[in-house]
C-alpha cells in the first residue's frame, strides 16, 4: 500500500481533504529548503512534493520558474535534491518528487528509481510524462513500489484519463486550470467535471493542483477532491521575505495553517 | 513512406528510439486533434491544392536550382544551389507556415502564436497571419529582440504581437517555454506554428510534409536539368527544417550522401558551439527525445552560433534518427567558415547567403575536396539580408573608400 494513499484515507478518515505542499529543493538553498518544508509538515502539509530544479520548466509560471533558476543559479545537483528527499522524508510525511522527465532520464531512470527509494522518497509527479510514453519510469517504480503520479487535464478526454489512472498509483493529479502554475485561480465549479470524469474511472484519491493558493479556495476544493495541492503560493511566500529566514519561514507556517483550515472546513 | 518515416506514437528508428511525445497531459488532446486534422487535410486534394496554389503564387515556389559554376570553380566539385533564399520572406521557413497557417484555419482557430530566434520564422509566421487573416503573438527572447530590432519592426509592421522573453537564457529555447506556456492556456481558440521540424509528435512529421518540397523539387530538378542524382547533398542544420526538407527527397536513394552541417561556433572544443548531434548527447527537450546539449545532471546548456538561426541546444529528432543509422553525417562548421563561405559566396556568385545557409556552403565546400569533380546539391535555405549587421563587425565593412572591409579569411 502506498503510504501516499495511505495519508489520502487518514484525512477522509477524519473527514477532510489531504493538504499536498510543494517547494523547489535548493530554495532559497538546499538547507533553506529542508527547513522550509519541515515547517510546512510541522504546521499541516500531509504530503510533501519537491520540486526538482529544471532549466526548462514549461508547465510553470514566473513565480517556481524564478524559484527553481534560483536554485539552479547556486548549483544544485540531483543528487541535493534527493538529499532533500532523505531529510524531509525522516519526518514521516509521504515525500514525492515532482520532476520534469530528462533530469531522470539523464541521471538513469534505474538508479534514480534507486536513489529515490533508498532516500525514503514515495514516488515521482511527472508534468511532462505521461503512461503512453513512460514504460520505462513504470518498469522501475513499479519494482520498487513507487507512486507513479501522472496528470490529468480539463482537456483530457475520458479514454485518456482512464489510460491515465490505470498507470497511477499514490493518487492522480487533476490539473484545475488549463495552464500554468502560479496564474489563473481554479473554482470548484470549473474542475468538478475533471474530478467526477476521473473518479468513475478510479478507486484511487483525486488531488487538485495548478491554480490553488489560499484557505477559501482549499476549503472549495475539499468538497470535491480527495486532496488539494499548493505551490505556488508557498514558493511566494519565500520570495517575499528575501533576506529574512525567520520571517519566510514564519509565513511559510501561518499559510499552511491557513491551507490546513481551509482543507477541514 | 519511408523507413526512416516516424511511427504512429511519432518515433523515429524504433520504439523510444528519437522523438515521440514528451508533454503536459493539457496539450496531448490538442497534439492529437492537430494530428488528425493535418492527416485528414494532407488526404484531401482540396486542401494540398492550395496549399501548392499559395507556395506557387504567393511564395514563388519552386525555387530554382542552380549552377553555380563560378563558386564550382573554387570548390573544385560542381555546386547546385537550390535557391531558397528567393521565396517571399527570404527563406524556406514561409513553406512551413503556410502549410501550417492553411490548417489552422481548416482547424476552426482564429490565433496562431510562434517562438522565434533571429525573428526568421516569428516574420514568416506573422506574413502567413496577416495574409490568411489570423492573429498572431510571436514569442522572442529579450536577448534577441535586441539583436534583431530590424525582425521585430517587420513583425509589427505584419500587425503581429511581438512578446518579449525574460525568463531563463532569454533566447530561443525560452522562447519555445513561454509559447508553450501560452498554448496551454489558449488551446481551444490558439494554434502553435512550431518553427522547426522538432517539438512533439506530430510536429516534426508535420513540418516535414510541409518543407519537402525542397528535396522533391531539387531531385526532379536535378534529374531534369542534369540528367543524375547529385553524389552529395548539403544543408546547415540548427532545428533542422530546410535540412529535413531537402534530405527528404534523397534518403531513399541510398547512392546519394548525406551532410548536415552544424553550428561549430568558436569551436567544438571550446563548448561555445550548437553542433547537438555531434557534440551533445541523448535527451528530451521540448517534447521529444533526440541530441540535446545538457550537462551531466540533464539541465539544458546554452548553444553559442554567430547565426540565431542555428543557435539551439537541441534538434529535430528524425535527424538524430538519421544519424543513428548512418544514413547522414553531420559535421560541425565554425563561425569562421561560415563567414568565409558567406563572402566567397558573396563574390563568386553575386549571392549574399544567410548565415545560416553558409555553414552549408562552408561544410560543402569541405566535402569537395573529398570529392572532387563530384556534384554537390547544397541548400541555400535563406538570403542575407538580415545578416548584415553582423558581416558589418566581422568584416568591419559599411565605411566607403578605397579597399574598404577585409577580405575573406582576416575577419576577426
Amino acid at each position: 500500500m502506498s503510504t501516499t494513499s495511505t495519508a489520502f484515507e487518514k484525512a477522509r478518515a477524519e473527514g477532510r481533504a489531504t493538504l499536498v505542499g510543494y517547494l523547489p529543493a535548493g530554495f532559497p538553498d538546499v538547507e533553506g529548503s529542508i527547513a522550509a518544508l519541515k515547517v510546512m509538515v510541522e504546521a499541516g502539509c500531509d504530503v510533501i512534493e519537491i520540486g526538482l530544479p529544471y532549466s526548462d520548466p514549461v508547465m510553470d509560471g514566473p513565480i517556481i520558474q524564478a524559484a527553481a533558476q534560483q536554485a539552479l543559479d547556486a548549483g544544485i545537483r540531483t543528487d541535493d535534491v534527493l538529499r532533500v528527499v532523505e531529510a524531509v522524508a525522516a519526518t514521516g510525511a509521504p515525500t514525492l518528487v515532482m520532476t520534469y522527465w530528462n533530469p531522470v532520464e539523464r541521471y538513469g531512470v534505474e538508479r534514480f528509481a534507486q536513489g529515490l527509494a533508498d532516500a525514503g522518497g514515495a514516488g515521482l509527479i511527472t508534468p511532462d510524462l505521461t503512461p503512453d510514453y513512460a514504460p520505462e519510469w513504470i518498469a522501475a517504480a513499479d519494482a520498487r513500489d513507487l507512486d507513479k503520479v501522472f496528470l490529468v487535464a480539463p482537456s483530457s478526454t475520458d479514454e485518456r484519463i482512464a489510460l491515465t489512472t490505470a498507470a497511477s498509483r499514490g493518487f492522480v493529479y487533476a490539473t484545475g486550470i488549463m495552464g500554468v502554475t502560479g496564474t489563473k485561480q481554479a473554482t470548484a465549479a470549473g474542475v468538478a467535471p475533471l474530478i467526477a470524469r476521473t473518479k468513475a474511472t478510479t478507486d484511487l484519491p483525486v488531488g487538485v493542483g495548478v491554480g490553488v493558493s489560499t484557505g477559501a479556495q482549499a476549503a472549495d476544493l475539499a468538497s470535491y477532491a480527495d486532496g488539494v495541492i499548493v505551490g505556488s503560493a508557498f514558493v511566494r511566500t519565500l520570495l517575499d521575505h528575501p533576506g529574512d529566514r525567520a520571517a519566510g519561514l514564519a509565513a511559510l507556517a501561518a499559510l499552511t495553517e491557513e491551507l490546513a483550515g481551509g482543507v477541514r472546513a | 513512406m519511408s523507413e526512416y518515416d516516424a511511427d504512429a506514437l511519432g518515433w523515429f528508428g524504433g520504439t523510444g528510439a528519437f522523438g515521440g511525445r514528451f508533454m503536459p497531459e493539457a496539450l496531448i488532446a490538442a497534439l492529437d486533434e492537430l494530428d488528425t486534422a493535418w492527416r485528414d487535410a494532407m488526404a484531401d486534394p482540396a486542401f494540398t491544392g492550395e496549399f501548392d496554389r499559395l507556395l506557387h503564387e504567393y511564395a514563388g515556389v519552386p525555387s530554382m536550382l542552380y549552377d553555380a559554376t563560378r563558386l564550382s570553380e573554387v570548390a573544385g566539385a560542381r555546386i547546385l544551389l537550390k535557391r531558397e533564399d528567393l521565396n517571399h520572406t527570404g527563406a524556406h521557413k514561409i513553406r512551413n507556415v503556410l502549410g501550417q497557417a492553411l490548417l489552422t484555419k481548416r482547424m476552426g482557430k482564429t490565433r496562431v502564436i510562434a517562438e522565434t530566434g533571429a525573428g526568421q520564422h516569428g516574420v514568416a509566421s506573422a506574413t502567413a497571419a496577416a495574409y490568411l487573416g489570423l492573429d498572431c503573438t510571436v514569442y522572442m527572447g529579450e536577448v534577441d529582440t535586441e539583436r534583431q530590432a530590424l525582425n521585430v519592426a517587420r513583425m509589427q509592421l505584419l500587425g503581429a504581437e511581438v512578446i518579449p522573453v525574460r525568463s531563463g537564457s532569454r533566447t530561443l529555447k525560452d522562447a519555445i517555454n513561454e509559447a508553450l506556456r501560452d498554448w496551454v492556456a489558449s488551446v481551444d481558440e490558439t494554434a502553435y506554428l512550431f518553427g522547426t521540424a522538432a517539438g512533439p509528435h506530430p510536429f516534426p512529421s508535420l513540418v516535414l510534409s510541409f518543407v519537402r518540397g525542397i528535396g522533391d523539387e531539387a531531385r526532379q530538378q536535378c534529374l531534369d536539368q542534369y540528367g543524375a542524382l547529385p553524389d552529395a547533398v548539403a544543408a546547415c542544420v540548427g532545428g533542422g527544417s530546410n535540412a529535413i526538407g531537402l534530405f527528404a527527397g534523397f534518403v531513399d536513394d541510398p547512392e546519394v550522401a548525406i551532410y548536415g552541417f552544424e553550428a561549430g561556433g568558436d569551436g567544438v572544443d571550446t563548448g561555445r558551439h550548437a553542433a547537438t548531434i555531434f557534440a551533445g548527447s541523448i535527451g528530451v527537450l521540448h517534447g521529444a527525445r533526440t541530441f540535446v546539449l545538457q550537462d551531466e545532471d540533464g539541465q539544458t546548456v546554452e548553444s553559442h552560433s554567430i547565426s540565431a538561426g542555428l543557435d539551439y541546444p537541441g534538434v529535430g529528432p528524425q535527424h538524430s534518427a538519421l544519424s543513428a543509422a548512418g544514413r547522414a553525417t553531420y559535421l560541425p562548421v565554425t563561425d569562421t567558415e561560415a563567414m568565409d563561405a558567406m563572402a566567397l559566396l558573396a563574390r563568386t556568385e553575386g549571392i549574399i547567403p544567410a548565415i545560416e545557409s553558409a555553414h552549408a556552403v562552408a561544410g560543402a565546400l569541405r566535402v569537395a575536396k573529398e570529392r572532387p569533380g563530384q556534384t554537390i546539391l547544397v541548400n541555400l535555405s535563406g538570403r542575407g539580408d538580415k545578416d548584415m549587421g553582423t558581416a558589418m563587425d566581422w568584416f568591419q565593412l559599411g565605411e566607403a573608400g578605397e579597399r574598404s572591409g577585409q577580405e575573406p579569411g582576416e575577419g576577426k
